[in-house]
């Protein structure tokens, strides 16, 4: 084997893990890694700030479940970085994000552009390496790869000394990993399998909760094929939005806060709730101790601690979703006759609808359903920023295929969706990638736009501009008497702020107007910055009010 | 309740920060800590004592310390199933006579007089935790000048 120094053999092992793009930022103690990439197999994409690669790097491994790689460099790029990393791992995102660092024998000297990588990243990854020597680095790099995509993925964070980059050693691929002290367990016991399926078959009204664990887990057709079996309705989280089709008759859309009435009242009259890898949020669960007062709970997840967290769980099945669900389809001998469960949704679903109100105002429901109905026969990916607009388009838009829908669920990252599309663009040419954005959110990454027009990835950017941070707003309107603080927001020019990038701009800002710009964006083979004038003082209902129980619902329109 | 948890770890850089990490996260104190190589120079044993405000917030962490990628095991000693010693040492200000009553005291707990000198004597106890607290008990009416204690460490019988 070559001898090579530490930064020939990062790349090295980079592509030998599959890597193919790196999302980054250069800097001092990264020469020797970027001079390696100068001429590597492996695709560089600039972005204009390090977040922005975190972010990118996260929305690449949501849209291709593959692993997504970021680099910067020490002190200010890797603490840029730290938003997007904390974002990866509130949502079990697989990222390896590798930092420069000063010279080890600098390191707590406070040189020149250090930071203390691995005690800030610390709380916010799965796991963090310092690499102090070069011969450790291969096995490094490999264990980071497996630690990121394996058990319940998330972020891993090597931290890379300048000296350890241009230090020589022989260079080994270590044929296999093995940690003994991380052994995830992928098979549910099956004694709890046994116990939940019979509690499937008793139940009188059982509920299907699912989260993003099924889409990590690549488990959306078994859960298909379960939730078929067992008859029963079916609601998802938001993280949970793609693992089964929102059109199929057994979906009842999204629950919590800002779901569907009809999957809250099926939430909080349910006699079996069968979570599978989801973690009982307090967006979902509103007030804990008046959440789903009538059910017994299974529980199937990957990782132990999410299990008895929040809620007291009657059968915990510690396993991964796409081993443990054709087991307990199998453990349920006969499917449970809820016939009258059934009415009782349909009732709901008839008498709580999702709406909003049609009128001749442009209203941004409207925009995200006209998107769908632009998109809704081709593949394609949305992605969200944080707020109101993200809310509608959980809403409004019907996913039907996991890894089609990208947003910063956990941490509700602004300036999440835009990067991270750019990430998803970048892994799959041939969809159609949108940004949901508010006209706060988007402002928070705009100087991605460089990256996008560059590098030829034709993301479209729709912002619901209401002239507000409008979620903050609302909570104002229904709860500090219209003290609207710190929220009217004064834009820039969108349209030419677009065009000044390079990109395409469009400023709709009639109703009638919305389906032929849709299609104008489609048939653009740029970037495009739709300026969606919209209704400023439009809220997101049906709302369960912070600590309130989940059937306690301000619907607006009454 | 009080929790004796005895972990194996990774005998690594870092290894304490992470543990350290999800007891400070919480505002939780931790009452003592010992860190010591095993038998395998690549493992270390934590052994972590933590009075647990909240049973279910204690059963979180312990989750999540097993969580951690360089732990090996974690363990919860429960009461009659492990031996737990403690070493202390206390600087005492006595005179001769008080000294005198002291070594009985110290007898008593299987413990030592390391050093004596005119008006301080040192004592060193090597017990489990509650003789360790009946001990200081015992002696509250003395001067003492300096305490120091080890943490605890425990083995499964």
């Amino acid at each position: 084997m070559a001898v090579m120094n530490g930064a020939q053999i990062l790349v090295e092992c980079l592509i030998r893990e599959g890597a193919q793009v790196i999302f980054g930022y250069p800097g001092g103690v990264m020469l020797p890694v970027f001079d390696v990439l100068y001429d590597a197999k492996i695709k560089f994409i600039l972005t204009r700030h390090e977040q922005g690669a975190a972010h990118a790097a996260d929305g690449y491994a949501r849209a291709t479940g593959k692993v997504g790689v970021c680099m910067s460099t020490s002190g200010p790029g890797a603490t840029n970085l730290v938003t997007g990393i904390a974002t990866a791992f509130m949502d079990s995102i697989p990222i390896v994000a590798i930092t420069g660092q000063v010279k080890t024998a600098l390191i707590g000297n406070d040189a020149f552009q250090e930071s203390d990588v691995t005690g800030i990243t610390r709380p916010i990854t799965k796991h963090n390496y310092l690499v102090k020597d070069v011969k450790e680095l291969a096995r490094t790099v490999r264990e980071a790869f497996y630690i990121a995509s394996t058990g319940r993925p998330g972020p891993v964070v090597i931290d890379f000394p300048v000296d350890v980059q241009t230090a020589k050693t022989e260079f080994t691929w270590p044929p296999s990993v093995s940690l003994r002290s991380y052994q995830p367990r992928y098979d549910g016991h099956p004694g709890m399998i046994k116990k939940a399926g019979k509690l499937i078959e008793r139940s009188a009204r059982p509920l299907v909760y699912v989260g993003g664990g099924v889409i990590s887990s690549g488990a959306a057709p078994e859960l298909l094929a379960f939730t078929e079996k067992i008859g029963a309705p079916l609601t998802t989280t938001f993280m949970g939005l793609g693992a089964f089709p929102s059109t199929h008759r057994m979906s009842l859309g999204m629950l919590g806060m800002h779901g569907t009435a009809y999957a809250n009242h099926a939430t909080m009259e349910s006699d079996l709730i069968l979570a599978i890898g989801a973690r009982f949020d307090d967006r979902v669960t509103g007030r804990i101790d008046a959440f789903a007062p009538h059910a017994k709970i299974v529980h199937v997840d990957i990782d132990p601690t999410s299990i008895s967290k929040n809620i007291r769980v009657d059968v915990p099945i510690v396993g991964d979703a796409k081993r443990v669900l054709p087991a307990l389809g199998k453990a349920v001998k006969k499917a449970p006759d809820i016939k009258a469960w059934w009415e009782m949704i349909e009732k709901w679903k008839k008498e709580f609808p999702l709406r909003y109100k049609s009128d001749d105002h442009l209203r941004p429901q409207y925009v995200v359903e006209q998107i769908y109905e632009a998109t809704k026969d081709r593949p394609t990916i949305i992605a969200t920023e944080v707020g109101q607009n993200q809310m509608w388009a959980c809403q409004w838009y019907k996913y039907k295929e996991p890894r089609t829908w990208l947003s910063s669920g956990g941490l509700g990252t602004m300036g999440y969706g835009f990067p991270a599309a750019i990430g998803a663009q970048m892994g799959c040419p041939d969809k159609v990638v949108f940004d949901i954005a508010g006209d706060g959110s988007i402002q928070m990454n705009i100087q991605e736009l460089a990256t996008a027009v560059n590098n030829k990835l034709p993301v479209k950017i729709a912002i619901l501009n209401n002239g507000y941070l409008g979620m903050v707003r609302q909570w104002q309107e229904l709860f500090y008497k219209k003290r609207y603080s710190g929220t009217p927001l004064k834009n820039p020019d969108f349209v030419k702020l677009a065009e000044a990038y390079g990109a395409k701009g469009m400023r709709i800002t009639k109703k009638e107007e919305v389906p032929g710009a849709i299609q104008e964006a489609l048939a653009t083979d740029n970037v495009v910055v739709m300026d969606f004038v919209v209704e400023p003082e439009e809220n997101v209902f049906p709302m369960v009010p912070a600590g309130e129980a989940l059937n306690r619902m301000m619907n607006g329109m009454a | 309740m009080k929790h004796t948890l005895s972990m194996l770890v990774e005998n690594k850089f870092g290894v304490l920060a992470r543990v350290a990490g999800l007891f400070s996260a919480r505002g939780y104190n931790i009452d003592s800590l010992t860190v010591s190589e095993t038998e395998d120079p690549t493992v270390s044993r934590m052994t972590v004592v933590v009075n647990a405000q909240d049973e279910r917030i204690l059963e979180q962490i312990k989750k999540q310390l097993h969580k951690l990628i360089d732990v090996i095991t974690v363990h919860d000693f429960l009461k009659k199933e492990y031996i737990d010693r403690e070493l202390v040492f206390v600087k005492i200000e006595a005179d001769k006579k008080r000294q005198a009553a002291l070594a009985k005291t110290v007898k008593k707990f299987s413990g030592v007089l390391v050093e004596k000198k005119a008006g301080v004597v040192i004592v060193e106890i090597a017990a489990g935790q509650q003789d360790v607290r009946r001990f200081l008990d015992e002696i509250k009416d003395l001067k003492i000048v300096e305490l120091v204690k080890s943490g605890c460490i425990a083995i499964a019988k």
